[in-house]
């Protein structure tokens, strides 16, 4: 009995067993909250030095508004504001399952997809809409 | 004697009676943030991109100023503690105890350093 209990451990998969485990809209929807909430601190890192050089000189805001603007700023800034309408729709989600409902599978899906499309959708109206 | 009734004791705590003021503080955050961002994300789209004089003259507005200063502390918060939740997930020992430190201390710094650029335009 002992020595079984002392080999079993090894042996046994890890949970949920990543390898042969079926991505899952809800997972994967799930998860993305995580990367996107996260991920966002490199577009405000480069909002806030951005600020911080037009506070402070004329040549300083020529060199971050330079880097701001670039190709690299735009791919932050674009990715960021998907990341950040995202995270927003995940976390009404969020608050949805925290009130206990939505947390059938086919309804539980459908929320999965509003967080895909509504952030998307609201990424390019932001966009449209600043230019 | 215990003068509570068990249901008044138990209520607000989860089963290891604390650690709900993490969700909830998540949730507060979350919930002013929902208004927040979508306006930031308005004023700051349009002021990037721009001349730093109308930069300068969108940041000193004083709404524009407020919105950005709430968005820098309520938001940071909100990510200090989500990065928080993060790496006690993934990390243990020296290496969390490091990692959640640095997470809380570069949330904290983005915060000052934004509010002390929002102070120097807006003032």
């Amino acid at each position: 009995m002992a020595d079984a209990k002392r080999a079993a451990p090894n042996q046994r998969p890890l949970s949920p067993h990543l390898q042969i485990y079926r991505p899952q809209l809800t997972a994967i929807t799930s998860i993305l909250t995580r990367i996107t909430g996260n991920g966002v601190i490199v577009g405000v890192m480069l909002a806030v030095w951005w600020l911080l050089a037009a506070a402070t000189s004329d040549e300083y805001f020529a060199v971050a508004n330079g880097v701001a603007t670039s190709w690299f700023g735009d791919l932050v800034f674009t990715g960021s504001l998907w990341a950040i309408w995202y995270h927003l729709f995940a976390g009404i989600r969020h608050f949805i399952f925290d009130a206990g409902r939505g947390m059938d599978i086919p309804t539980a899906e459908k929320l999965g997809w509003a967080c895909i499309i509504g952030s998307v959708v609201m990424t390019v109206i932001t966009i449209l809409l600043v230019q | 004697m215990q003068y509570l009734t068990p249901r008044k004791s138990a209520e607000g705590n989860g089963s290891a009676h604390t650690g709900t003021e993490h969700h909830w503080a998540m949730t507060v955050t979350a919930a002013g943030l929902c208004f927040l961002v979508p306006i930031w994300l308005y004023i700051f789209g349009h002021a990037l991109g721009q001349s730093r004089e109308v930069v300068l003259t969108t940041f000193a507005q004083p709404f524009a100023a407020i919105v950005t200063a709430l968005i820098l502390i309520v938001g940071m918060r909100h990510f200090a503690m989500g990065a928080t939740m993060m790496i006690e997930d993934y990390a243990r020992g020296t290496t969390r105890k490091v990692l959640v430190i640095g997470a809380i201390s570069l949330s904290w710094v983005i915060a000052a350093t934004g509010l002390f650029a929002l102070i120097r335009i807006a003032l």
